[in-house]
């Protein structure tokens, strides 16, 4: 069944929509929320300020966002794609052109207001792009190559250009990403089989290139890489991050040194400790148990998305909603790895937890459209 | 685009098989965090713990308080001062650079330390304090403190350290204390963390050193926990360290002060002794120099002051010096023979002058003889022909193991630097040492404390004790250790004949108190305080038989080291022995006129445990004694650093 075959009479109109929106997917995120607020004030030394406060407004702001969105039919938003994708590719290069400096990296642009990353924005843009891509492919022509090559160019375009100013994690949720929808929609294994071989042949040269012209990734990058390997080659420098965060998890035990007692927060030896590290504080303060019920979060909200996903006949639907719930996926995944030690230091938040505007929004707009699909779903008469 | 409901089951049905394909693997990816969580934070948690503990928690060791050192009347002779030093905290000071121009118009800071101040200061972190003057006056600490609301980051600091209150009268005794160097680090096997303290202080010489671990005291421990960039946060806990012991000695600070002004101005040692007890009352050494300034850090002017005089003041002349005992060993010679029955005491000699050993001449100090010499009179007038034959008659050995039983050619264990051992020489030693056999003018040499003999003052002290005890008492400078006495050592009698040992005895009453005595200028007045003694004067050179045949040459028209070292023990009262006394005086000519009156001056002040009346001295003396009386109490009267001058006017 496609949008147009609905049965319109049985999709839930005006304010009624609000009943069919699902309520659990927006108290997991509450809670999920909630988790962050809780150790924003923790790090911040038992003050709502400089963090915990600033990350509810910006809570608040985005369920607003999420709901509006939840409203508005799910074809609008189909409709939507081509043109998302296409904004966020020329912000893109905008970035490239008038971009200003941080962190380093050509990551913003400035609106005044507010910074507006759109590598952020093109996560959830690409998820649409490929989404509406398949419903619009017949289904035979799934696996020829030709419409095979021309996601995969949807996918590439925006990455190359994240990976120049250079965000590596980001870069690596939109291949990811990607790539999940395009598994999902039926393109054939030999490709992803391919593929994989490929990989490992990247990854063999990028660290064959490395101290040669050609070298693929930027040296801070293949030292992050290098201190992964082996935190302890540089423990006061790059390694510092690892070595501290690792120290602040697994010092937590079973039940944590409880709330606002992690000495490793609360004497700064952990960095960046609101942001990118903060599941350390979680887990160091509230242990194993701490960090064992965040994840359960995170899970839940992987099963319901997948839920509604396996619900929704319709294949854009199907497609956004496990596309956004696989990015939300492989924020957590990353990061948490990062922090235990198992991934090089690259740069994802902790999904809803992290202190940070844009990533928090972004994701809950990716919701919203999960709630919109949701709503607007084909029911069975 | 419309599909058809085949096509779009089929969709469904691919999207939730790889969807659940998907899940599944986002599940098994979910599973593993836990089980890496679970690993970091259940296996490895003790682990992880320690290490943030680590990071965490820092200890930091409180240096204890030095042992203070005592007089034996409970004088403080070596004391801790408190010790104000200025810091400046750079996060609390807006300006440092104005702050501290405004802190130079109240202390002195010469501009090379401004810019050393500053370097710190960029260097550390902006909470460490940094030490911007250290032992400032009071009055500027006051001045500090008024001008606070100005000087912001700016603290006075307290902190303790070593000060000696009697300056220079016990630089040979107590030594001084200084920062541990590298060398000392190297050379103790002491593992006391204390040591790793930048510039903790330890004892460098003298009782600072060789009981630096009474006077050390145990280390306290402070915990504190501190952030990533090492800032404290708060302490966690104290542990205050234990104080040093403090010690007392044996020695009298007013006799010691009396000793060293009493040799001022020579280069000399004396030595004051209980004979009972062994107990060392005094043990004076000049010149000496004020040992604070090795404390504060001495200026290499200073330094090198001390160690280019040539009456090498920074030398401890009674225990680390060795001479020639000269005359002052007859006494052993004689007791050895007499031991031996090679001589009655009443048996004479006759001195002509000289005596012809194998061809080789010996001759007496009195160029003319002294006739016939028996025992009493070979001390009194101190004879060298008498003691070239008994030396003879008795030998080397018997007279080497005398030597021994007195205390000679032994290092007495007291807690002081470099202990000299002297030399008493045996015809093995002479083989060993200098490959060659021992020859009859060897024997009459040592006989006469001349030839290889070497005795420290404090050797030649404890001979005497001895002599006048028969006792084998040995010498004691530490009283008590943290109130626990230090127990006498006294080995019981000598097992010397009484009769033989009194034959002695007498002798040493005539060198002081018959007519003709060497030391008679030197007796003391009254009956219940007659002192004995033996003078000595020994030859630093040879005297050729050239100079001989001229007239060999008096003291005063030789060069200083040239001329004979003076010599005089002595013990009183002569019939119940209490204290027994050496003075050596470096080149100073005749024991009789140089030694033997330091020696009856120390005496009596050790009696009269203060300034003795004049009746204790000879009618005809008195006037001369007086003056000498006030000028040492005005020098006494004066601050330390002044007294040196005042001795060089004297001399």
């Amino acid at each position: 069944m496609s949008y147009l075959e609905y049965n319109v009479k049985t999709v839930p109109s005006g304010l009624r929509k609000v009943l069919y929106l699902n309520w659990s997917l927006v108290l997991l995120l509450i809670a999920v929320a909630s988790v962050g607020f809780l150790m924003l004030f923790s790090v911040a030394g038992g003050k709502m300020d400089p963090w915990a406060m600033a990350q509810m407004k910006r809570f608040a702001l985005g369920m607003f966002l999420m709901f509006v969105i939840a409203m508005v039919p799910i074809w609008f938003w189909r409709n939507m794609a081509g043109l998302g994708y296409l904004i966020s590719l020329v912000l893109l290069v905008l970035v490239e052109v008038i971009g200003s400096v941080g962190m380093g990296a050509q990551r913003w642009i400035d609106l005044g207001f507010m910074r507006l990353q759109p590598s952020e924005l093109m996560k959830i843009t690409l998820v649409m792009m490929l989404a509406a891509y398949y419903d619009w492919l017949d289904i035979k022509k799934v696996s020829r190559p030709l419409w095979v090559l021309i996601p995969v160019i949807l996918i590439m375009l925006p990455t190359f250009l994240v990976l120049r100013q250079p965000d590596l994690g980001t870069s690596i949720l939109l291949v990811t990403g990607g790539g999940v929808i395009m598994f999902l929609a039926g393109v054939s294994l030999w490709y992803f089989g391919a593929v994989i071989a490929s990989g490992v042949g990247l990854v063999a040269s990028v660290f064959m290139s490395r101290g040669t012209e050609w070298q693929l990734l930027k040296n801070y990058q293949y030292r992050r890489i290098d201190t992964f390997l082996d935190p302890s080659s540089d423990p006061l420098g790059a390694g510092y991050h690892i070595t501290q965060s690792k120290i602040a998890l697994g010092s937590g035990g079973w039940t944590g040194r409880g709330f606002m007692q992690g000495t490793q927060s609360r004497l700064n030896f952990l960095p960046e400790k609101h942001t990118d590290f903060i599941f350390t504080t979680l887990a160091e303060e509230f242990g194993f148990l701490g960090g064992a019920s965040l994840l359960t979060l995170y899970v839940l909200i992987l099963i319901f998305c997948a839920v509604s996903a396996f619900q929704n006949k319709d294949r854009f639907s199907s497609l956004l909603i496990l596309g956004i719930s696989v990015t939300f996926f492989l924020f957590f995944a990353v990061n948490m790895s990062m922090v235990m030690g198992l991934a090089p230091v690259v740069g994802v938040p902790l999904p809803m937890v992290s202190y940070g505007g844009s990533a928090m929004l972004i994701l809950l707009v990716g919701f919203g459209l999960v709630q919109s699909a949701h709503v607007h779903r084909a029911r069975q008469k | 685009m419309k599909r058809s409901p085949q096509d779009t089951d089929a969709s469904a049905r691919k999207i939730t098989r790889r969807g659940l394909f998907l899940g599944g693997l986002q599940v098994s990816f979910a599973a593993m965090l836990v089980g890496r969580m679970r690993y970091m934070q259940v296996e490895q948690a003790d682990e992880y713990r320690d290490l943030a503990e680590e990071n965490r928690v820092k200890f930091s060791l409180l240096p204890p308080a030095r042992g203070l050192i005592y007089d034996r009347n409970g004088v403080l002779i070596a004391g801790n001062e408190q010790n104000y030093r200025i810091v400046i905290v750079r996060e609390d000071a807006d300006d440092p650079e104005a702050v501290l121009n405004r802190l130079r118009k109240i202390v002195w800071i010469d501009d090379a330390e401004v810019k050393r101040i500053l370097d710190e200061m960029r260097r550390r972190s902006p909470f460490v304090p940094v030490t911007v003057a250290d032992r400032v006056a009071w009055e500027d600490v006051a001045e500090v403190a008024v001008n606070a609301p100005a000087l912001p980051g700016i603290t006075a600091e307290v902190g303790l350290s070593r000060s000696y209150p009697r300056a220079d009268d016990f630089a040979h005794v107590i030594g001084y204390v200084g920062p541990v160097s590298d060398y000392d680090l190297s050379k103790l096997e002491d593992p006391d963390p204390l040591l790793q303290i930048p510039r903790f202080q330890i004892g460098k010489s003298g009782v600072e050193a060789k009981m630096e671990l009474d006077l050390r005291g145990s280390a306290g421990t402070r915990e504190v926990e501190v952030n990533a960039v090492g800032r404290e946060m708060r302490e966690l806990d104290r542990e205050e360290g234990r104080a040093g012991d403090n010690i007392q000695l044996t020695v009298d600070a007013d006799l010691q002060a009396y000793v060293q002004a009493r040799l001022a101005g020579e280069s000399a040692a004396a030595v004051v002794m209980d004979t009972q007890t062994g107990d060392v009352l005094a043990i004076g050494s000049a010149p000496t120099f004020d040992p604070n300034k090795f404390v504060r850090g001495i200026s290499s002017k200073d330094y090198s002051g001390l160690l280019n005089d040539k009456y090498r003041p920074l030398a401890a002349k009674p225990a680390q010096g060795t001479y020639p005992p000269g005359s002052t060993f007859k006494m052993v010679t004689a007791l050895a023979a007499l031991e031996e029955g090679v001589i009655e005491p009443g048996e004479s000699i006759k001195c002509w002058g000289h005596v012809e050993v194998h061809k080789r001449r010996f001759h007496c100090w009195k160029r003319g003889g002294h006739g016939p010499v028996d025992l009493a009179k070979s001390l009194r007038e101190s004879c060298d022909i008498y003691y070239y034959d008994i030396a003879q008659r008795v030998g080397i050995e018997k007279i080497a193991a005398m030597a021994r039983k007195l205390g000679l050619g032994e290092r007495h264990d007291l807690p002081l630097s470099a202990i000299a051992q002297g030399l008493i020489p045996t015809k093995a030693w002479k083989r060993e040492q200098r490959g060659a056999d021992w020859v009859i003018g060897d024997s009459l040499n040592a006989g006469i404390g001349q030839g290889f003999v070497l005795a420290s003052p404090l050797q030649l002290t404890v001979m005497t004790a001895r002599l006048a005890t028969g006792q084998a008492i040995s010498p004691r400078l530490v009283r008590s250790v943290n109130g626990v006495e230090t127990p006498v050592r006294n080995d019981g009698p000598l097992q010397i004949g009484t009769s033989n040992l009194n034959a002695i005895r007498e002798g040493m009453y005539e060198v002081v108190n018959a007519r003709r005595g060497t030391a008679g200028r030197s007796k003391i007045v009254g009956d219940d305080l007659r002192m004995a003694g033996k003078t000595g004067t020994s030859q630093v050179r040879n005297i050729t038989a050239a100079e001989r045949a001229r007239g060999v040459f008096r003291n005063e028209d030789l060069p200083w080291e040239r001329r004979d070292h003076a010599l005089f023990v002595c013990y009183a009262p002569h019939d119940n022995p209490r204290y027994a006394v050496t003075v050596v005086v470096e080149h100073g000519g005749g024991g009789s006129t140089a030694a033997a009156p330091i020696a009856r001056d120390v005496m009596l002040q050790a009696f009269y445990k203060g300034k003795p009346p004049l009746e204790a001295y000879p009618a005809n003396q008195r006037g001369t004694i007086q003056t000498r009386q006030r000028d040492i109490e005005e020098m006494l009267d004066m601050p330390h650093d002044e007294r040196v001058k005042a001795a060089e006017g004297r001399a």
